[in-house]
């Protein structure tokens, strides 16, 4: 067991596929000898090699067609894309060429593809290097979509996401990167347990499902909550597609109340797939209508508005008292 | 005032490298002799017997969709000395990215009839197993295989192999950022990787100048590539070119462009009317520069036996018309079953459930036709 920050857990987690499977390259821009704008692939080009660990040119497209090609030679690319608002270049190569090639080659090609993309908001940066954009992968028939919220599921899961046949949408929630945890690099995890969602934090009275950089803040609403009688119990979605729905439905039946919370917009997003799932699948169970806290659906805004766009414990406590009924909630909206 | 622009295309035979001339001459070619220095009488005949096969192919697969067996059919009618000059000059190892209109690429590898009507008869995504062929299946979104291209000789850089990597396009593709982000990348990291642009004058509509207003080729060499302008309707010039090409690539030299000058004589698809677009004495000019009269004006002069190759060529091209009107009749429909299949290669619970529930209504429809009966 160690000691490790987010940002260190990812780097120790590359470090060891790179060990384990000689297939296995980075590709990004200034991954190189900067170590990537996070210092997520900090040393590695050093102790791998420019051929393993490869800066590239200035282009997200090029970037992820040429991994496409290189998976099509038999490689294993880890994609850094640098930040959230940058792999908008890239969104034909991931959703016409890397997301269909399996389908479309009828099995025969797999395309091992991981993206890495530091996603969401909360460090004060200009336009473009907050966003969400989960939604628009989740829709993709043929990619996976994934998020850690901590350092021990972040050295786990981009391990697992390496490992996995099929391409992943590793999303880092950044403002995350520094904190530390306990990490166990010989956890051997189960298999498929990278597509389970995890109770995080066991309760009876309302399912809070959030993931990546909030769910640190739901379980800080559920202590607060804790202190007003209300039990909550978090789920820690982990991943977004596929969505566990088996823990999902589990908890939502038990405690018969859900919200659902993320950075991104309410609109089409993964909060509108959870909660018109959720209905179907435990309707009988409900005792209230889903509520969704989300930010807002504007383009993500200047830093020093970013606090009021991003759900915070206040706001996911007023979700809560929407969903538990009780009176006077802060933001007084309809569930 | 109002603004033209020129439509004409600027060409000419000194422009691009050329041996055959359309009336049959051979031109002595020093950048290229010598790389076709053994291509004898028996050779040109293969050369010429391969087109007349994807010639035949083609007519077939048009006729086969005004028959409605084909859902669609894109006509390579006048390319066929680009794709079987530069399809003969490749290694088995080499693997292809095309686009979708190199059926005789596709036949230069063996591809089965049945792989290759398969997706465009809609009975599956797409014909054959890429990795038995050495060849991609065809990409429809334009120029988006070229990156996929560079990736893939990155890989044969980074392992020593010796192979190369060969991307089709065309002059539209050129016009796509992709295209120009592939011979970056080709470029930067000097991989093994041959473009090769058949530049058929035509983008459905839209001519060539309304990509480019210069040539192709010379925008290549702006990426630093080895460029090579060649007439694409002359086989033993597109064949040396590419041997040429292969060779630099294969020598760690960085990556190489052609630029094969030559003409969609057919419809962009059969879902296209060119006669809305093009002039017919545009036509009537090609159609003197074709790539089989060439060749066989060409042996003549040689004093090849033309009648005797005329009538292989019957027999062959008969054979590739029948051998595609069986795999067209004896083609499986696909099964409702095939929805689900390898959008993801492990197990999906969302998809599962999906195959389930679908699979459990379509039950219900023959429940209730069994009660009805």
């Amino acid at each position: 067991m160690k000691t490790l920050t987010f940002s260190q857990a990812l780097n120790t987690s590359l470090r060891d596929s790179m060990e384990h499977d000689a297939k296995v390259v980075l590709m990004g821009e200034d991954i190189g000898k900067l170590g990537g704008v996070f210092r997520i692939t900090d040393e590695l080009q050093k102790d791998f090699g420019e051929h393993r660990v490869i800066d590239t040119p200035l282009a997200e497209s090029g970037i992820v067609g040429a991994a496409i090609g290189l998976a099509f030679r038999g490689y294993r690319p880890v994609v850094e894309i640098q930040f959230d608002g940058f792999v908008y270049p890239a969104f034909d190569q991931i959703v016409s060429q890397l997301a269909k090639m399996h389908f479309r080659s009828r099995g025969n090609v797999k395309l091992p593809v991981t993206i890495r993309i530091p996603f969401g908001g909360g460090i004060g940066s200009p336009e473009h290097h907050s966003e969400s954009p989960e939604a628009y992968f989740a829709h993709t028939a043929g990619l996976r979509v994934v998020s850690p919220s901590n350092p021990q599921d972040a050295y786990t899961m981009l391990q697992q996401a390496i490992a996995d046949d099929d391409p992943v949408i590793f999303l880092e929630p950044k403002r995350r990167y520094h904190v530390r945890g306990e990490v166990d690099t010989d956890l051997v995890p189960e298999p498929g347990s990278l597509y389970r969602a995890k109770v995080a934090r066991e309760g009876a009275d309302l399912t809070l499902i959030a993931y990546g950089p909030l769910v640190k803040t739901a379980l800080d609403a559920a202590d607060a909550a804790a202190d007003e009688g209300i039990d909550i119990e978090v789920i820690d979605l982990r991943s977004i597609e596929p969505v566990d729905f088996a823990t999902l439905s589990t908890s939502v039946r038990k405690t018969g109340r859900v919200v659902i919370t993320h950075e991104a917009g309410k609109f089409a997003g993964i909060g509108a797939e959870l909660a018109a799932s959720l209905t179907e699948r435990c309707f009988d169970h409900l005792d209230h209508a889903p509520v969704r806290v989300t930010g807002f659906d504007i383009p993500y805004p200047p830093a020093k508005l970013e606090n009021h766009h991003l759900p915070d414990l206040d706001r996911i406590l007023d979700g809560v008292d929407r969903a538990m009924r009780r009176t006077a909630p802060l933001l007084g909206e309809d569930g | 005032m109002s603004i033209t622009f020129d439509s004409s295309t600027p060409e000419g035979a000194e422009d691009y490298l050329q041996i055959l001339a359309p009336d049959g001459t051979r031109h002595p070619c020093p950048e290229l002799d010598h790389w076709v220095e053994e291509i004898d009488i028996p050779a040109l005949e293969n050369l010429y017997i391969d087109m007349a096969c994807i010639r035949r192919l083609d007519t077939e697969g048009t006729a086969l969709q005004r028959q409605g067996e084909l859902g669609l059919w894109a006509p390579l009618l006048g390319q066929e000395a680009a794709q079987i000059g530069s399809g003969r000059a490749l290694e088995h190892d080499d693997f292809i990215f095309p686009s979708y209109r190199e059926h005789g690429v596709a036949y230069c590898r063996g591809i089965d009839p049945h792989d290759l009507l398969r997706m465009w008869r809609g009975a599956a995504p797409s014909g054959w197993n890429p990795y038995e062929v050495n060849m991609a299946n065809q990409q429809i979104v334009i120029g988006a295989q070229t990156l996929h291209a560079a990736g893939y000789a990155m890989g044969l850089k980074f392992d020593g192999s010796s192979a190369a990597a060969i991307t089709y396009f065309g002059d539209g593709a050129t016009s796509q950022g992709d295209v120009s982000e592939a011979m970056v990348f080709a470029a930067s990291y000097q991989a093994p990787v041959l473009f090769f642009c058949q530049n058929n004058h035509w983008a459905i509509s839209e001519p060539a100048t309304r990509q480019t207003a210069g040539y192709i080729a010379d925008r290549a060499k702006g990426f630093g590539l080895a460029t090579w302008r060649v007439d694409g309707n002359d086989v033993v010039a597109v064949l040396a070119a590419t041997r040429a090409a292969l060779a630099h690539v294969r020598t760690g030299s960085g990556p190489a462009f052609i630029e094969a000058v030559t003409y969609r004589m057919g419809a962009h698809t059969t879902a296209d009317d060119p006669t809305r677009y093009r002039d017919a004495l545009e036509l009537e000019e090609w159609a003197a520069k074709d790539p089989l009269d060439r060749v066989a004006a060409h042996l003549d002069t040689l004093g090849a036996d033309l009648a005797a190759l005329k009538e292989r060529a019957k027999q062959a091209t008969d054979d590739m018309a029948a051998g595609l009107r069986e795999a067209i009749t004896t083609m499986p429909d696909p099964g409702v079953e095939d929805l689900f299949d390898h959008v993801y290669s492990h197990p999906h619970p969302w998809l599962e459930e999906q195959r389930e529930n679908y699979a459990n209504y379509l039950a219900g429809f023959s429940e209730n036709v069994q009660a009805s009966k």
